[in-house]
């Protein structure tokens, strides 16, 4: 039997890796698919979770988050097109203003 | 022969998550994310959620992966040579000492609450959807539209942000 901290463990190590992409790459599609990264391993806590202690509403919660992280792909993508089409790049470095 | 299930899925998608943040070429990144996308959805397998390692695979896999994967070869990136932030070793250290901290904090945990109703045995009579849909369509119900208006007002929000402006097209036409 896989004890609990073990998955807790491979999602803390998931999580932080997710972190540290955000923080460290400048392209902004790295840096959602690093908040992807981030989600999954949220995803996996609670579907361990959900499992371990024998509930249902962790796998359910899952759900809204697979759901969320579509719905945040999709606006992220959008929002990397319209810059890519006024400014060359998708650095984060090089989008600092609000209205150009 | 579980746990060595488990050490697979748990390896890979701990070092494809580690090549997703560390390559250099973005398209490679994006492959990247797909294998720890399924190997996570191995790790639903392992915890009787068949239902969320479909979701996965067809979801995360098949729809967001692709739509990343659509953008980063519609925009068609150069590699930076200069594609880590300029301080990412100061980064590093304290990410590692704060994560063995974390990971001796969880393994020393008790891990221990009040167990709801869905034991492996209840859950395994009638599947894991059954589960699923029956909780989803009872108690969650309300959830579940709110989380069908956010998609609507997302692909909404979408297609309007990534619209051409219509000032451009006419000045094309003229």
């Amino acid at each position: 039997m896989i004890p609990l901290s073990a998955y807790v463990v491979v999602s803390a190590i998931l999580f932080t890796t997710g972190l540290l992409g955000v923080l460290i790459r400048r392209n902004f599609i790295i840096v959602l698919m690093s908040v992807e990264i981030m989600l999954n391993a949220a995803t996996i806590n609670l579907v361990a979770f959900s499992h371990y202690l024998e509930s249902m509403q962790g796998q359910i919660v899952a759900l809204f988050i697979i759901a969320i992280a579509a719905g945040e792909a999709a606006i992220g993508l959008a929002i990397i097109i319209v810059v890519f089409r006024g400014k060359i790049s998708t650095n984060v470095d090089e989008m600092n203003l609000l209205k150009w | 022969m579980a746990f060595l299930f488990f050490a697979y899925f748990a390896v890979v998608s701990i070092v494809a998550g580690i090549l997703t943040v560390s390559l250099k070429n973005p398209v490679q990144c994006g492959l990247a994310l797909l294998a720890l996308l399924l190997h996570v959805s191995g790790l639903f397998v392992m915890l009787n959620a068949e239902f969320l390692w479909a979701v996965q695979v067809i979801v995360y896999a098949g729809a967001i992966l692709v739509l990343y994967l659509f953008v980063l070869m519609l925009l068609n990136l150069k590699t930076d040579d200069r594609y880590f932030h300029a301080k990412t070793p100061y980064l590093l250290a304290p990410a590692a000492i704060g994560l063995a901290y974390l990971v001796f904090l969880l393994v020393r945990s008790p891990f221990s609450g009040s167990r709801g109703d869905a034991s492996t045995a209840a859950v395994l009579l009638n599947g894991d959807a059954h589960a699923v849909g029956i909780k989803m369509f009872s108690d969650y119900l309300l959830q579940f539209e709110i989380i069908g208006v956010f998609l609507t007002g997302a692909i909404v929000g979408a297609i309007v942000l990534a619209k051409t402006p219509k000032s451009i097209e006419t000045r094309r036409d003229a």
